[in-house]
């Protein structure tokens, strides 16, 4: 039994790309308790809702968070479009999964580059994310932006794709399949990575449920909340819930893994059944009064939109609950009986976003 | 439990060419839909200002009096927004970033007096 | 994504909140979100909860000034939102399993979001 330490970890660190601050409780070394706190980013940008038009307002909340920008704008626009009533033409839903699944891959991709660098396997997140590149290729070209792609708006999406792009998201997606498949071998087999990973950081299926953690956290212990389950175009596309049962760092790896694979199956089988017609539809005038709740299943996890319209062109709130949000406490949950050396890869097993957290 | 899955992959590497361009020398190509830079062009504009409403940064500024449109290059987050919403379509975005700076740059134009008979 | 085809909305007075979130907790709802709105007159506080892709949103009107029963002791989980909503609303939460006592957030302005200055203009 030795003393206990109060070791500070972040919000300058190297594991961490962005600002968290760990009070990390030590028992020798191992983590007894961790404090959690944040706020060294915090915008307001909820706050900019009530003063912005709602259809303007897009643009600023798929600014929420650079990795995930789709799926921000998604969130906003569908909780928007709820509120107003208004359906989207199918060929603009089908348009959104498939850049929502091709986020997920580059998503995913850069958090496997992330880990590996946290393991201390720089050649892998190299490779990571030279494979992540073909992704944002395709943003760039299509969206035309690399990673704030202003593809949604409110009513669809803003530009058609001519047949020769969907070729190259097809062509892409058969690219990074096969680069994936051997990549994503190291990850499964390769010894250093699995004696780092087995057995670190074990959430149990009681403790997703009681700390309500979402995404790829809960679906590595075995607890599918994947909100993609409910939609009928997903489960059209071939989609199913990737569920691990160890609870480990590992099986939270492979669940990442094991979905890059399935979004690409989406992605292809989107350009394939890609319903024809309109890309978007005219939204115009106030916002009646009433509340709408969209959520998303954004790379992280389940992320939750809430809007409430008052009648006029602005909106009284616009509620943005991002997966990180939920996770943190997780985390803590994770870090306690941890060792020290472990801290920094379990907070990346998150994949905290914490401009996300604080938007 | 394997060693060396990552084998391959190196021993392929030491014979392939780099993943990364010599970047000053080597130029970068952007895509047609590249979003880079907003162009104006004044002698369609009504001064109508719905640009400079609608710019989520406040970039776009237009001055009635005056017959000036200034676009704040440091502020413009290239959605393409403006363009969307101008009524004559005097707006486009076009590949090529905005070059960085040590100061803010603001590019003023100035809008031509429209003559009388086109403006009714 | 999710059409969340029955939207939910319950309204439910301050003093419930503990003892709905010791119901919901046994009922096996999962906590999603809590959030602030700031209204003329008085906080609205949303509480969702979800079982099996179904929502049930609580909402609760809370006059300025009033405290809350904090839903911690059921939800640990609810730290992050009742701190961020104490520092941005002004909304005290009593019994909270951890409060941070406004030190969650870094702002220049303390409670930013609060009272009725704060509150969006009707047809702004």
């Amino acid at each position: 039994m030795g003393k206990r330490t109060i070791v500070p970890f972040g919000p300058q660190h190297p594991a961490l790309p962005e600002p968290v601050h760990l009070d990390l409780e030590l028992e020798d070394e191992t983590v007894v308790r961790a404090i959690p706190s944040i706020g060294y980013v915090h915008r307001g940008l909820e706050k900019l809702a009530e003063k912005r038009d709602y259809n303007d307002m897009i643009y600023v909340m798929e600014r929420v968070c650079g990795i995930c920008s789709f799926g921000h704008g998604w969130g906003y626009a569908g909780a928007v479009e709820g509120l107003m009533r208004v359906q989207i033409p199918d060929r603009a839903e089908c348009l959104r999964i498939m850049f929502h699944e091709l986020s997920r891959v580059h998503s995913h991709l850069l958090w496997l580059g992330l880990l590996a660098d946290g393991l201390g396997f720089d050649s892998l997140f190299m490779h990571c994310w030279r494979i992540r590149e073909k992704v944002l290729d395709v943003f760039e070209a299509i969206t035309g932006g690399r990673v704030i792609m202003s593809f949604c708006k409110v009513g669809g999406v803003r530009k058609d794709l001519t047949p020769e792009m969907l070729r190259m998201v097809r062509d892409t997606c058969d690219m990074i399949e096969e680069e994936m498949r051997k990549t994503a071998l190291v990850f499964m087999k390769d010894s250093s990575v699995r004696n780092r990973l087995c057995g670190t950081g074990v959430l149990s299926k009681e403790d997703i449920v009681e700390l309500s953690a979402v995404g790829p956290v809960a679906r590595g212990s075995g607890v599918n909340n994947d909100v993609r389950s409910t939609s009928p175009m997903y489960r059209d596309l071939g989609f199913s819930p990737v569920l691990y049962d160890e609870g480990d760092c590992w099986s939270r790896c492979m669940v990442r893994v094991d979905e890059i694979m399935q979004s690409l199956d989406i992605i292809r089988n989107a350009v394939r059944d890609l319903p024809d017609g309109e890309v978007s539809v005219p939204v115009k005038g106030n916002a009646p009064v009433g509340d709408y709740v969209f959520r998303v299943e954004q790379p992280r996890g389940e992320g939750f939109y809430y809007v409430q319209g008052n009648g006029s062109k602005y909106l009284s709130r616009a509620r943005v609950r991002t997966p990180t949000n939920i996770n943190i406490p997780a985390m803590t949950r994770m870090l306690q009986g941890c060792n020290l050396q472990d801290v920094s890869m379990l907070v990346i097993t998150i994949d905290p976003c914490i401009s996300c957290t604080e938007r | 439990m394997a060693v060396m899955k990552f084998g391959g992959r190196l021993m392929r590497n030491l014979f392939s060419k780099p993943a990364t361009k010599m970047y000053p020398a080597v130029p970068r190509e952007y895509p047609e839909r590249s979003r880079g830079h907003i162009e104006f062009d004044p002698s369609n504009c009504i001064t109508c200002n719905i640009c400079g409403k609608k710019c989520p940064t406040d970039a776009i500024v237009v001055d009635k009096a005056s017959r000036t449109l200034t676009i704040d290059r440091m502020n413009c987050i290239q959605c393409g927004y403006c363009v969307e919403s101008c009524p004559k379509k005097c707006l486009s975005i076009l590949p090529g970033y905005t070059a960085p700076d040590a100061e803010k740059v603001t590019e003023t134009f100035q809008i031509p007096e429209k003559p009388k008979e086109e403006a009714q | 994504m999710t059409e969340e085809i029955r939207q939910m909305f319950e309204t439910v007075s301050p003093e419930d909140i503990p003892g709905m979130a010791e119901k919901l907790k046994t009922e096996g709802y999962r906590l999603v979100q809590l959030c602030g709105v700031t209204k003329e007159g008085h906080t609205e506080i949303l509480y969702s909860f979800d079982k099996d892709f179904c929502l049930r949103n609580l909402k609760v009107d809370v006059p300025f000034g009033q405290t809350v029963g904090s839903i911690t002791p059921w939800y640990w989980a609810a730290f992050v939102y009742e701190n961020e909503v104490h520092d941005l609303f002004d909304v005290e939460f009593t019994d909270s399993k951890l409060d941070y006592k406004g030190n969650f957030f870094r702002m220049s302005v303390k409670t930013p979001w609060k009272g009725p200055e704060a509150a969006p203009k009707e047809g702004a």
